[in-house]
């Protein structure tokens, strides 16, 4: 258990061996692995089972091949072209490889798989995933009905519950202890109370999601605001591929509600306006199953050329009609639901409006294989790890397929708790500085006590707004400037917010505040990087550069935060490059 | 290839009368009145929101994913549990003021946020975990249909809108309620869990399924359409005359 080593009026200290801060698949599949041996803690924004983790539907990809002909490195061939050959294939190697035994830890722990009629995992298609590279879909994803995601969130909680693992739920960390640039602990606000926590630890992990909220039309909950990540940066570290970031295709048009590739997995087809099964145009062969980013487009491409639907021809069709209703029923039993409470569609008969919404960042904190975090292209900073959504191993590279998210969190949130055992093992803890929560507590101070004419609300509307309007589906130049100017903007106006709620107990008001200067430093790298790669790749249009240029951008993207205005960016903010693992595939024409 | 039509949707403005607390200010909880422009096809989670945000930040609650699998928001709305996020305006009756309110039968931390450690507790108390000794190397076998068997009390979001809508639990703290009993019955009726006996003796307790008087106001309840008051049935048999 939590040992306290001191306390004073305000804050209460803690001390563990193995720190993990978020409490969604990545970090829980970290605590169950670094067990109880050894002090663990849990800290969350949330009560575990209302990450975001829970909302994923479609699967997780592991070449079991029980259904059919399968291995992985059909699978790492699929994932290193599905992410435009940005992917670093020593890492995709482990994920396909790994992907089999973190399957089989899930049904272990009590995951309720949908069944073969042998008793076996049942599989079925997603987008991306072939049989011998390239040649037909294969059913690679194992699946729980259309609800996964849940299950899998559900069956890792009900695995701490049963290992006694320590959680501190409704904390909101702040910030990260660097001292002398090792990491010592990080610092939380505790919602119910406004009290402050410093927790020091030999080995933290992070594993707090993504940022989806830097746009308006998204998929993501309202507490993803990228507060891992962005805390990472504050504190020196680098951001990796931040221009890429994944829009899902099939959103429910105007809400961003996401309906699963798992629809399309089981013979949904997508429509225009006339009818036509369009992704025959744009992916001849696997058609409505290609990746993400290719239907994304298509699908913005047939509404920018007239062929959208509805009275503003905004959005395109998603068809179920000619699937049994009895199929769609077992099968994918949430989604249809959504369509009928938030659009009033009923999917046996009528199609159902679908648009991109933002959905996934494939870039984030830059870790090698063991999840541990680099300060560079290649330097440990030793005692700290990152895994899932808020990291990049990177596995997803330009566009990440479905079903290797949920892969993604069970195979690398099990590294990071595997080596952030072992380290702390042996690790001496790096002392905790003096007065290790002032920033936290001036930061807390200068919100709570806000009083000046911006509403967080509004800004954050105008930043959402931007971003969909400027660093959206497509991008120029010109747009990403834009969207460049109005984020500086609002940072400037961010100086002068006010907030209305000066309680301490669940202080919601100063809780978005605070969220809100994340999304503002995530959205202004994630712009800067767009900007910087001039070349079209992945989910990352460049419509000025509308080509893959290996020869100049075969290279991750790395944004550091600087003191002083770089003169390359015109920002306080540097960016570098970094070479791409290649193993055994070289960069082709990425066709379908 | 008939075109969906969207129907043109006027905006009007919906009152909506919020239970409020905040326990550094008030004595006790009062009503107070918002009105708000809204779309019939917004939720009652975008009229809290659009409070929040345009007239008084300080309007407390819980959210998270919006679109009903969280489990974050489970409120009264008008008398009934529901999720906010799953509640369109243009379902309820606006020519009256929609009354929202926190769920009953937990302490209000301050206005529609509750305490759920009570909730959490007898979730925890029922061992919500599979318990089989053998160690498979590859996966355990389960039929479909044997799949099956559990599949309706997988579904469960521990949002607290069952528990939270029973009379025996708003007068008995100490019932496990019915979110209790629908996570036992996911493990109960698993053909892999070893456990089933123990949970049945847990429930078989003078606050366990015996409690239930099956007034189906945790069925109505639940946003993910569980059949709950048919899963307490169900274990209850099973205590009679064994898992079947």
């Amino acid at each position: 258990m939590a040992e306290k080593v001191a306390s004073d009026d305000n804050i209460t200290y803690h001390s563990f061996d193995v720190l993990i801060v978020g409490a969604g698949g990545a970090g829980m599949r970290a605590a169950i692995e670094a067990g109880t041996d050894l002090n663990v803690g849990v800290v969350s924004k949330l009560f575990p089972t209302r990450s975001h983790t829970g909302a994923a539907q479609g699967g997780m990809a592991a070449a079991l091949a029980n259904v059919e002909e399968d291995n992985w490195e059909w699978h790492t061939f699929d994932t290193v072209k599905g992410g435009d050959y940005l992917v670093d294939q020593d890492a995709a190697e482990i994920l396909a490889k790994e992907s089999v035994q973190a399957v089989i830890d899930l049904e272990n722990m009590g995951l309720p798989f949908n069944r073969t009629p042998d008793g076996k995992i049942d599989q079925r298609r997603f987008g991306g995933h072939t049989r011998d590279h390239g040649k037909a879909p294969v059913r690679r994803s194992c699946y729980a009905a259309d609800r996964t995601g849940h299950m899998i969130l559900q069956t890792l909680y009900q695995n701490c519950v049963k290992m006694g693992i320590n959680f501190f739920n409704e904390f909101y960390v702040l910030d990260l202890v660097m001292n002398d640039g090792k990491p010592a602990g990080v610092v939380a606000y505790e919602l119910a109370t406004g009290d402050i926590h410093v927790f020091q630890a030999k080995s933290i992990i992070f594993a707090t999601g993504g940022f989806g909220k830097i746009y308006k039309t998204t998929s993501n909950a309202h507490t993803l605001t990228g507060d891992g990540v962005a805390i990472a940066f504050r504190r020196g570290i680098p951001l990796e591929d931040m221009e890429f970031y994944q829009f899902h295709p099939t959103g429910l048009a105007g809400l961003g509600i996401l309906l699963s590739e798992a629809a399309r997995g089981e013979g949904g087809i997508l429509r225009n306006s006339s009818g036509e099964r369009f992704m025959e145009r744009y992916a001849p062969t696997i058609k409505d199953l290609a990746p993400r980013d290719m239907v994304a487009r298509a699908m913005a491409n047939e509404v920018r050329e007239g062929r959208g639907g509805g009275p503003n021809k905004d959005y395109v069709f998603l068809d179920l009609t000619h699937l049994e209703p009895a199929v769609i029923d077992a099968k994918l039993p949430d989604i249809t639901e959504f369509a009928r409470t938030y659009l009033g569609v009923e999917p046996y008969t009528e199609q159902i409006p679908v648009f991109p919404t933002a959905h996934y960042a494939m870039g984030g904190i830059p870790t090698n294989i063991k999840a541990e975090v680099l300060s560079d292209n290649d330097t440990v900073i030793p005692g700290l790890y990152a895994a899932g959504e808020c990291a990049c191993v990177s596995v997803h590279g330009a566009n990440r397929l479905g079903t290797n998210s949920l892969l993604d969190i069970n195979v690398f949130g099990k590294r990071a708790g595997q080596y952030s055992v072992e380290y702390a093992k042996t690790a001496i803890q790096v002392p905790m500085p003096e007065n290790a929560a002032d920033d936290v507590i001036a930061m807390i101070a200068k919100v709570r006590m806000a009083k000046g004419k911006e509403k967080i609300a509004q800004l954050r509307k105008e930043l959402q707004e931007t971003m969909d309007k400027n660093a959206q589906v497509f991008r120029t130049e010109e747009t990403l400037n834009e969207a460049l100017e109005k984020v500086q903007e609002l940072r400037k106006r961010y100086e002068n917010i006010s907030i209305q709620d000066q309680g301490k107990r669940f202080n919601t008001d100063l809780l978005e505040a605070i969220e809100l200067g994340f999304l503002l430093d995530l959205a202004e790298v994630t712009v800067i990087a767009c900007r910087e790669r001039r070349e079209s790749r992945g989910a990352h249009l460049r419509e000025d550069y509308t080509e893959r240029d290996d020869k100049n951008f075969m290279v991750h993207s790395m944004v550091y935060k600087q003191e002083k205005i770089e003169k390359n960016t015109g920002t306080n903010m540097r960016i570098g490059w970094k070479p791409v693992v290649v193993t055994n595939y070289q960069p082709m024409e990425r066709k379908y | 290839m008939a075109e969906l039509s969207v129907p043109t949707i006027e905006s009007f403005t919906v009152t909506l009368i919020v239970r409020r607390f905040d326990p550094e200010n008030d004595t006790e909880p009062k009503w107070e009145d918002f009105d708000v422009e809204m779309y019939g096809t917004d939720r009652v989670l975008d009229a809290l929101h659009k409070i929040k945000w345009e007239q008084d930040g300080s309007l407390t609650f819980r959210r998270s994913c919006a679109h009903g699998v969280c489990g974050s928001d489970a409120m009264r709305i008008n008398g009934r549990n529901r999720l906010a996020c799953k509640t369109l305006i243009k379902d309820l009756d606006i020519s009256k003021p929609i009354y929202v309110e926190p769920i009953k039968g937990l302490p209000v931390e301050k206005d529609l946020i509750v305490d759920m450690t009570p909730f959490y507790k007898a979730y925890l108390e029922i061992n919500p975990f599979l318990v089989a000794t053998d160690k498979p190397k590859k996966e355990r076998l389960q039929s479909p249909e044997d799949r099956a068997r559990y599949d309706d009390t997988t579904k469960c979001i521990l949002c607290a809108a069952c528990t939270s809508s029973c009379p025996v639990f708003w007068t008995d703290g100490q019932y496990f309620g019915p979110a209790a009993i629908v996570n036992a019955h996911r493990f109960i009726f698993d053909s892999r869990d070893e456990n089933a006996e123990l949970r049945l003796d847990i429930l078989n307790d003078k606050e366990g399924v015996w409690r239930c008087r099956t007034t189906f106001n945790c069925t109505e309840a639940c946003p993910r359409g569980i059949e709950v008051t048919k899963a307490i049935a169900e274990v209850k048999q099973a205590i009679l005359r064994g898992r079947a």
